[in-house]
Order: C-alpha cells, then structure tokens, then sequence
C-alpha cells in the first residue's frame, strides 16, 4: 500500500474516533440541560414565597436598609462573573468574559474601583494568566452547582457589602451571568443585584429584572423591549392584591434583616442554576458542531482515499501492461 | 369555617414536603407558635429546630430546618429555609459525623443537634 493512502486511513480512523467522542459529549450535556432545568424548577417554589415574604417585609419596615437603599456615589463595586470550569463550550466562558470587561470599564468610567469575585476555573485562569487580582476564586461545580456553593459566594458578597467603603468594603453588586432563554439561545446579562431598586413601597419587588435590568452595559441585552417582563406569579394571585396585613415576629426590620442575605443566597443560587442550563446548552452545541464537522471531514478524507487508491491501482495496472509489453518484445527479438 | 391548612415546607433548592393540615407547629425566636386554620397573618423567623405538621389524616410530619422562616396568610402556611430535611431524610449515623467534626463551628453543630432530634422523636 502506497504511503499516500496509509496515510490518508490514518486520519480517517482518527476522525472517526474524534466523532465519537464529540458525539458522547453532544448526547451528555443535552442530557444536563435538561437536569440543570428540572433543579431551576425545583428552586422555584422557595424565591417564590421568598419575594412574597420580602415584598411584605420591606413595605413595613422603613426602608432604610443599606441593601435596599444603597450610597448616592458608589465608589466601589463587586462583579460577579459566572463562567465554566470546563471547556469544550463553544465562546461561552469567552463571551461572560467580554461582557464583564465592558461592566468594568463602565463602572470605572463613573470613577468606581471595581472588584472581580470569579465562578469557573476558565474565568480564574483567564484573570490569573493577566496577573489581575481576584476577591474571591469559586471553582468546580459550574456545571452542577448546589445551594451551599451559592450560600458560600453570597455570604462573601454580603461580607464585602456589609462592610463600610472606608474599611474596604463595596457599595454595589454586580453580576454578569449567561441567562439560558431556551435551548438554542442563551445570552449573557449585566444585572446589579444589590441595592435593590425600589420603586415605590406597595410596588411588588419583583426580582432582579427591575432590580438592575436597565444596567446592561452596552452588551448584547441592551434595556428596553427586549427584556421579558417578569413572569405572572403563577399562584393565581393577582399583581395588585393588597398584602395581607403580617404579624411579625420578632419585628418587619428583624425580619428583614434576615431575609436579605436568604435573598441573597436565592439569587445567587438561580443564577448559577441558569448559567448552569446555558453552559450545557452552550457545550451541546458546540459538540454538535464538532460532531458535524469531523462527519464532513471524513467523507472529504474517505474521497481522498478512494482516489489515491485507484492512482495506485491505475499505476499498478500500466506498470503491469508496461513490463508485459517489454517482456514480449524481448522475447520477439 | 375552620377548614384545613395547605401546608409547604420549601428549602433553597427542592419542595420538601406539600400537603393539608390542621396544625402547624414551629418555634420563631420568640417562642413557639402553633398555627390552625384562621390564624392572623404572620411572618416570623425560625430558630433551628424542628417543625412539626399535622396532617388532615391525622399523621404527623416532623421536619429539621435550618435558616428559616414561617408565612401565613389564609389558611395557607409556607415554611421555607435554606435547608429543611423531613424526620425519615435524615441519616443519623452521618449527622452525627458532622457533629462530631463540627467542634468548634457553632451553627453547624446546632444543626446536627436539630437534626439528631428530629430523626430521635420519629
């Protein structure tokens, strides 16, 4: 066999097992989608009856709470940046990324120091690799996050909020996450999450979309239309129902104070729950790509072999006809 | 009418147990509180511990929570905390590892005891 041709099976049989591959992690990840969604779903009842609960609190207390309220000219920020720990996603970590280097220049734009708080080994290195510093480091579980990991970065958050400016505390938080809007579009948001924007005091405080929704910085979810409204409560309740008139034990502020940082911790939960859904959903296709790609690329390979296997074979044949020939008129002579 | 309660116990991340009851039992900071059909509206904290449920037909639900807090507003309860395990979730024989590597981490240590007790009075 010709060295062209051993050659060229070579790289056949290599794709094939590249396929494979690809293949498996396509089918695996359409499989965690679909997990990391059922969890999202099953967070839902608690933010539910967690916003409920906060709504009636807040419109007790006298508001005065530093997570609601926030600094006139905030001077420092927190950014959390969800990204993956793993690879073979497509530009899904490179495009939270892109999306927080724009968060960070607009915040320091308005003069404001800018702290990272990175999820995802991809995210650490890409800060580690610049030599940038990094509040706090959050790695393996991007893709299967669970409660206590979001308690451990919302517990560090609140710490950095709590804390005066003076002492090195942050003013704001930020957020910079992939929202998975169904399975083949997912797109990266800027959120502030705290303070938390009140409009008015009766006003339903709906989740983050009122709270930061208008913060986009500049990237692909620009404010306006585009932004889903919140769901209907889907407890059959209407939105402007007056609030029951809660007892509150021990006080509206006590309670209040208590409620936050579970908010907090709630927040940070559905969105790495989200980020989660989008990576998967992100690492599918991108498989799918490859599993595509390694399918035409073999066919072009299997057409080049099967063309210098009858060069060979059409080589063989002449030198075959070719001797033949000789042979006779040597022997004629 | 006295009706029945719906009751929902929810954690952070799952639906720990739903269902109708005549009486819901819990402990906020000030004290324990006893909910049956009717009850004002009350928002209160809870202290680690247990909460115990008394089901329509006459069963009792006890369930270990940790980080919560109680909602009631007509006859409909939700108690909801960061974490919440039902009395039968609870493996004893690891609680009580974590209890023991605990030592020193004080609420770690009061949630396994309020586990521990809860899994002890089934």
């Amino acid at each position: 066999m010709g060295a062209e041709l051993r050659e060229l099976r070579r790289r056949i049989r290599s794709t094939e097992s590249m396929k494979k591959i690809t293949k498996a992690q396509e089918l695996i990840a359409a499989s965690r989608i679909i997990k990391a969604q059922q969890l999202a779903d099953a967070a839902k009842p608690y933010s539910q009856a967690l916003v409920r609960a906060l709504e009636a609190a807040a419109s007790r207390s006298n508001l005065d709470h530093h997570l609601l309220e926030g600094v006139g000219t905030p001077r420092r920020s927190a950014v959390l940046v969800v990204t993956s720990d793993r690879g073979f996603a497509g530009a899904y970590s490179a495009n939270v990324i892109r999306q927080a280097e724009a968060l960070t220049a607009l915040l320091r734009e308005q003069g404001q120091e800018v702290r990272p708080y990175v999820v995802g080994k991809k995210g650490v290195n890409w800060f580690r690799f610049r030599a940038r510093e990094m509040f706090g480091e959050y790695v393996d579980f991007t893709g299967n996050p669970t409660y206590a990991h979001a308690r451990r970065i919302a517990d560090d958050l609140l710490e950095a909020i709590n804390t005066p400016t003076d002492e090195g505390g942050v003013d704001e938080i930020h957020v910079v996450s992939t929202h998975f809007k169904n399975m083949v579009s997912q797109e990266v948001r800027a959120r502030r999450l705290f303070p938390i924007v009140v409009e008015d005091v009766p006003e339903p405080l709906r989740r983050a979309e009122v709270a930061g929704g208008a913060e986009a910085a500049g990237g692909t979810s620009a404010d306006g239309p585009d932004q889903a409204p919140p769901p209907p409560k889907s407890n059959g309740r209407s939105e402007d129902e007056t609030l029951p008139l809660y007892d509150f034990e021990p006080s509206a502020e006590e309670v209040l104070d208590a409620l936050l940082p579970q908010y907090a911790g709630n927040l940070v939960y559905t969105t790495l729950l989200d980020a989660a859904a989008s990576e998967w959903a992100a690492r599918r296709r991108a498989m799918k790509a490859a599993t595509d790609n390694a399918g035409e690329l073999q066919e072009n390979l299997t057409r080049q072999a099967n063309a210098a296997r009858q060069a060979e074979i059409t080589q063989e044949i002449s030198e075959i006809v070719g001797g033949a020939d000789a042979l006779a008129s040597a022997g004629s002579e | 009418m006295a009706g029945e309660l719906s009751v929902e116990v929810v954690a952070a991340d799952r639906k720990v147990w739903s269902g109708s009851a005549t009486i819901v039992v819990a402990k906020t900071t000030e004290g324990e509180i006893g909910i049956m059909p009717g009850h004002e509206p009350v928002l209160g904290l809870l202290v680690t511990g247990p909460v115990t449920v008394r089901t329509a037909d006459g069963e009792t639900v006890v369930a270990a929570v940790d980080r919560g807090f109680l909602s009631v507003s007509e006859d409909h309860v939700a108690v909801l905390a960061e974490v919440a395990q039902l009395a039968d979730e609870i493996d004893v024989a690891s609680v009580e590892e974590e209890l023991a590597a605990a030592a020193e981490d004080q609420s770690t240590a009061r949630w396994a005891q309020a586990r521990l007790r809860v899994a002890g009075a089934r």
